[in-house]
C-alpha cells in the first residue's frame, strides 16, 4: 500500500483513457462496480495515480476520497509505478522460516531501494508479498511470472543479472 | 448446451470408469495410458507446464497420441517433490520430474511398457515391484475427502467431475429433498467451519434460512480471501476442483432460499480464478447454474469478486464490505450476516474447504461423515505443511490424527537432523506448539486449550534454529500491516507490542518489558471488534507461555538461544580449530578479521557486521555464532 502521491509525472495516452472508460461504462450500473473497475483501471495504467481515480470518480459519481480511501486501503493498488521487473519476494511464514528475510534484506541492499520502491531507472521494483502458496520450494521469490524457489542469498546476483 | 438430469447421468456412467482407475495402481489390461501431470500453483512453479508441453512432443513423435492421455490436475498435496507425473493404470509415480528425462520416459514406459523405476519416487520402488501411492507413508495415513478429487480429475473438464458423481448431490437435493431435510443433514454431520472459527455449518444455514421471513433476497457467499500465509488448501481445492464448490454453494443456495452466489478469491492466485471461471461457464452452459436446473423451479447463478490483499477481509462482514465496494472494515455483530449480510440481506458465508465436503455428506450420508474425527470435531482436516519439514505439501487427515503423525509420519520428519521445536497453527491468529504437546490429538477444541487455534489449516515447522522471539515479532509485523486501523487498541496496540518485541531482539528489552507486553496482550484481545484484533496477541501470548525462557535469555542474559537475532550475536574463531587460510578475512565485507597466514584469526568485535559470511567460507568449522 503506497500512501505517497507518485512524484513520476502521469503519462496516461488516450487510448488508455478510451480503455478505460469503456471499463467504466460497462461495470457502473452493476452493485458494487467500484473494485472490478480499479482492478481493471491497474491493469490499464499499470498503477492509478490521482489523474486516473479522477476520471473514475466524474464517472461513476464515487466521491475522490471514496475512491482514495479504497485504493490506499488494499494491498494491490498502487499509487506508482512499478518498475520493468517487478520482483516479490515471499515472506509467507513458511518461507520466512527458511530464511527469505535475509533474501529481502540482501534485495534491499543490492538494489538501494526500500521495500514499495522503485529503482531510479525504471528496471527493478521490489516488494514483499505475503504467501504465493509455492510453500513447496520455500524460500522463493518472483520476477514479473518468473518463479525462483529453493533459494540463498548467493542465488541474488545471477537472478539479478539475467534482466540486467 | 443444457444438460437433463437424464443426460447428465449418461456423461457420468460413460466417464466414470476413465477416472475410477485414476484412483489406485492396477494391472489393468486396457493399456491405454493415462498421464496425470500436476498443475497446480507449486508445480507449476518448478515447470511443470513445460513437462506437459515435452511430453506431448515426443508422445506425437512416437506416434502413440492414440495410446495416451495427457491429463493436467489439481494438487496432488506432495508438494516439495514437483513436478510431479503419475501414470495409470501402474500408477507409476515420477518425482521432480525434468524435461530432459521426458524423452526417454515416454520411449521406455509409454511405448516399451517398461516402468521407467530410475526417475520413479525412491519410496515406491521395492523389491516386489512398485509400491501405490497410496502406501507411502505420505499418503497412507491421509483421508481424502474435501481433496478427493484433486489430483484425479482434469479440473477445466467438468465432464471429469460428473464422472465422479459430480453435481448428483445437486441433483438429489433439489429433486428429492426439502431444503429443511439438507439442512438437518449438514447439522447431523457434525461439519464445523473450515476457515477456521469452527461454527457449525448447519447451525449457519439454519439461522439464514428463517430468520428473516419472506426476504426477497438471499446471498451465498464463499471465502476463498485465503489469507494466511503458509495455508494454501482452499486454492487446491479450487485449482483441482473448483466444481465442488459451485454445487456445494447451489445446495446452499436451496437450503437457504437464495439464488446468487459470490466467491471473493484472492487475486493472488490467478490459475485458481481462472479455472473458476472456466468451470462457472461449463456449469452454465449445462444449466446446472443459471435457471430452472434440472427442470425444477429453483434458479442459482455464482459470481467472482477478486479481492485486492487485505488480510482482514477474511472476517466475514469486512469480506461482504469489500464485494461492496468498500474499503474492507469489519462492523459490529449483531447483527450477523444470516440476518443482514451483502448489501443488507440475509447472507451465509463458508470457506472453501467447508464446501468441499458438502456434496460427499449430501451422497454418504451424515453418519459417514461424523463417523470421522472426534467427538466435537467430525470429518477431516487439511493442513499445508511447510518450513522445516521433509515433505512439504498438502494432507488430509482425520480429525484427532496427533501432531506427531503429522509431522514425523507423514510430514517425514525434519531436515538435516535437527530437533523439533514447534508446529505453528493458525497463521497470526495462531499459536505454537511445543514439543510437550507433540502427541496432542489435533482438533478444534484441543487446539484452542493450549493456546492456539486450528485457523484455516496452515501447519509451519520449526526446528531449533527458528527464535521463537523472532516468529513472534515477525507475526506482529504482519498485524501491523493488516489492521484495518478501525480499532484503537488493535491499530496502536499491535504496534507497541511490536515496538517491544523489536527492542527485545535488539538486547534492550527488560523483564518489566516482558509483563508489559503481557498485560497489553489481554487488552487488546478484550478490545478489539473483530477476529483479526482479537487474536493478533495470540502468537507472542503462546510463545510466551511455552518459550518464556527464551525471552528471559534476551533481556537477562542478552543471547538469542537460536542464534537468530542479529543484534545479539557474538562470532568467534576457536584457535584451535582456525588453520590460518585467511579465507575468512578475504571474504569479510567489513574487513573485522585479523590474523596472518598459518596463524589462528581474530575477529574485532567492534568492526564486526554479524553478516555470517565469515562461517559459511569457513571449511574447518573454526567460527561459531553464540
Amino acid at each position: 500500500m503506497g500512501s505517497t502521491i507518485s512524484s513520476i509525472p502521469f503519462a496516461g495516452t488516450s487510448e488508455q483513457e478510451k480503455k478505460l472508460r469503456a471499463v467504466i461504462d460497462s461495470h457502473k450500473n452493476e452493485k458494487g462496480c467500484l473494485m472490478p473497475i480499479l482492478q481493471q483501471a491497474q491493469e490499464i495504467y499499470g498503477y492509478l495515480p490521482i489523474e486516473v481515480q479522477k476520471i473514475i470518480a466524474a464517472e461513476t459519481g464515487y466521491p475522490l476520497e471514496k475512491i482514495y480511501g479504497v485504493v490506499t486501503f488494499y494491498a494491490q493498488f498502487a499509487l506508482n509505478p512499478k518498475g520493468q521487473y517487478k520482483i516479490s519476494v515471499c515472506l509467507g511464514t513458511a518461507c520466512y522460516v527458511k530464511g527469505s528475510g535475509d533474501i529481502y534484506n540482501k534485495l534491499i541492499e543490492k538494489l538501494g531501494i526500500d521495500g514499495g520502491g522503485c529503482t531510479p531507472d525504471g528496471k527493478f521494483s521490489l516488494e514483499a508479498c505475503r504467501c504465493i502458496g509455492a510453500c513447496g520450494l520455500a524460500p522463493v521469490l518472483t520476477v514479473n511470472e518468473d518463479v525462483y524457489g529453493r533459494l540463498t542469498v548467493d542465488d541474488i546476483d545471477d537472478i539479478l543479472a539475467k534482466y540486467n | 448446451m443444457k444438460k437433463s438430469l437424464e443426460e447428465l447421468n449418461a456423461i457420468r456412467d460413460k466417464i466414470k470408469g476413465q477416472v475410477e482407475v485414476r484412483r489406485e495402481s492396477s494391472d489393468s489390461a486396457d493399456k491405454k495410458y493415462q498421464v496425470l501431470v500436476c498443475g497446480g500453483t507449486g508445480c507449476t512453479s518448478s515447470g511443470s507446464a513445460k513437462i506437459i508441453e515435452k511430453l506431448n512432443e515426443e508422445i506425437e513423435k512416437n506416434g502413440i497420441s492414440d495410446k495416451v492421455d495427457v491429463i493436467k490436475t489439481g494438487c496432488f498435496g506432495l508438494c516439495a517433490l514437483g513436478p510431479i507425473m503419475i501414470v495409470y493404470p501402474e500408477g507409476a509415480f515420477y518425482s521432480m520430474v525434468k524435461e530432459e528425462e521426458i524423452p526417454e520416459i515416454v520411449r521406455e514406459h509409454l511405448v516399451n511398457g517398461h516402468v521407467d523405476t530410475k526417475y520413479l519416487y525412491k519410496e515406491t520402488v521395492t523389491d516386489e515391484g512398485i509400491k501405490s501411492l497410496n502406501e507411502t507413508n505420505f499418503y497412507k495415513k491421509q483421508h481424502r475427502v474435501a481433496l478427493r478429487n484433486c489430483g484425479v480429475i482434469n479440473p477445466e473438464n467438468i465432464d471429469e467431475y460428473i464422472g465422479t458423481d459430480g453435481y448428483q448431490a445437486l441433483a438429489k437435493v433439489i429433486t428429492e429433498m426439502k431444503p429443511e431435510d439438507v439442512i438437518q443433514t449438514i447439522l447431523d454431520s457434525g461439519l464445523r467451519g473450515r476457515g477456521g472459527g469452527g461454527f457449525p455449518t448447519g447451525m449457519k444455514w439454519k439461522l439464514a434460512r428463517n430468520i428473516v421471513p419472506n426476504a426477497d433476497q438471499k446471498y451465498v457467499c464463499c471465502n476463498a480471501d485465503e489469507g494466511d500465509p503458509g495455508a494454501f488448501m482452499d486454492r487446491s481445492v479450487l485449482e483441482g476442483d473448483p466444481h465442488v464448490v459451485l454445487e456445494a454453494m447451489a445446495i446452499a443456495g436451496y437450503a437457504i432460499g437464495a439464488n446468487q452466489g459470490y466467491i471473493y478469491v484472492r487475486a493472488e492466485y490467478p490459475i485458481a480464478i481462472h479455472r473458476l471461471e472456466i468451470a462457472i461457464g461449463q456449469a452454465r452452459e449445462y444449466g446446472i447454474l443459471g435457471k430452472g436446473i434440472f427442470g425444477t423451479d429453483f434458479d442459482f447463478d455464482i459470481e467472482l469478486r477478486l479481492g485486492a490483499g487485505a488480510f482482514v477481509c477474511g472476517e466475514e462482514t469486512a469480506l461482504m464490505t469489500s464485494i461492496e465496494g468498500n474499503r474492507g472494515e469489519p462492523r459490529p455483530r449483531p447483527p450477523f450476516p444470516a440476518e443482514k449480510g451483502l448489501y443488507g440481506k440475509p447472507t451465509i458465508l463458508n470457506n472453501v474447504e467447508t464446501y468441499a465436503n458438502v456434496p460427499r455428506i449430501i451422497l454418504n450420508g451424515a453418519e459417514w461423515f461424523s463417523a470421522m474425527g472426534t467427538e466435537k470435531s467430525k470429518g477431516t482436516k487439511v493442513f499445508a505443511l511447510g518450513g522445516k519439514i521433509n515433505n512439504t505439501g498438502l494432507v488430509e487427515v482425520p480429525m484427532g490424527t496427533t501432531l506427531r503423525e503429522v509431522v514425523e509420519e507423514i510430514g517425514g520428519g525434519i531436515p538435516g537432523g535437527k530437533k523439533f521445536k514447534a508446529a505453528q497453527t493458525g497463521g497470526p491468529s495462531g499459536g505454537c506448539i511445543p514439543a510437550e504437546h507433540f502427541d496432542i490429538p489435533i482438533d478444534y477444541d484441543n487446539l484452542i486449550a493450549i493456546g492456539s487455534m486450528m485457523g484455516s489449516g496452515g501447519l509451519i515447522v520449526m526446528d531449533e534454529d527458528n527464535c521463537m522471539v523472532d516468529i513472534a515479532k515477525f507475526f506482529l509485523e504482519f498485524t501491523v500491516d493488516e489492521s484495518c486501523g478501525k480499532c484503537t487498541p488493535c491499530r496502536v496496540g499491535t504496534k507497541r507490542l511490536l515496538e517491544i518485541l523489536d527492542k527485545i531482539t535488539r538486547g534492550q528489552g527488560t523483564l518489566e518489558d516482558i509483563d508489559k507486553m503481557e498485560e497489553l496482550c489481554y487488552y487488546i484481545k478484550a478490545n478489539s471488534l473483530c477476529g483479526l484484533g482479537q487474536t493478533a496477541p495470540n502468537p507472542v501470548l503462546s510463545t510466551l507461555k511455552f518459550f518464556r525462557d527464551e525471552y528471559v535469555a534476551h533481556v537477562v542474559d542478552k543471547r538469542c538461544p537460536a542464534g537468530v537475532c542479529k543484534k545479539l550475536l557474538s562470532f568467534e574463531v576457536d584457535p584451535d580449530k582456525c588453520k590460518g587460510c585467511t579465507a575468512c578475512a578475504r571474504v569479510c565485507p567489513a574487513g573485522a578479521i585479523e590474523g596472518s597466514v598459518k596463524t589462528p584469526h581474530v575477529i574485532n568485535k567492534d568492526k564486526c557486521l554479524k553478516c555470517g559470511a565469515c562461517i559459511e567460507k569457513c571449511k574447518f568449522g573454526a567460527i561459531s555464532k553464540k
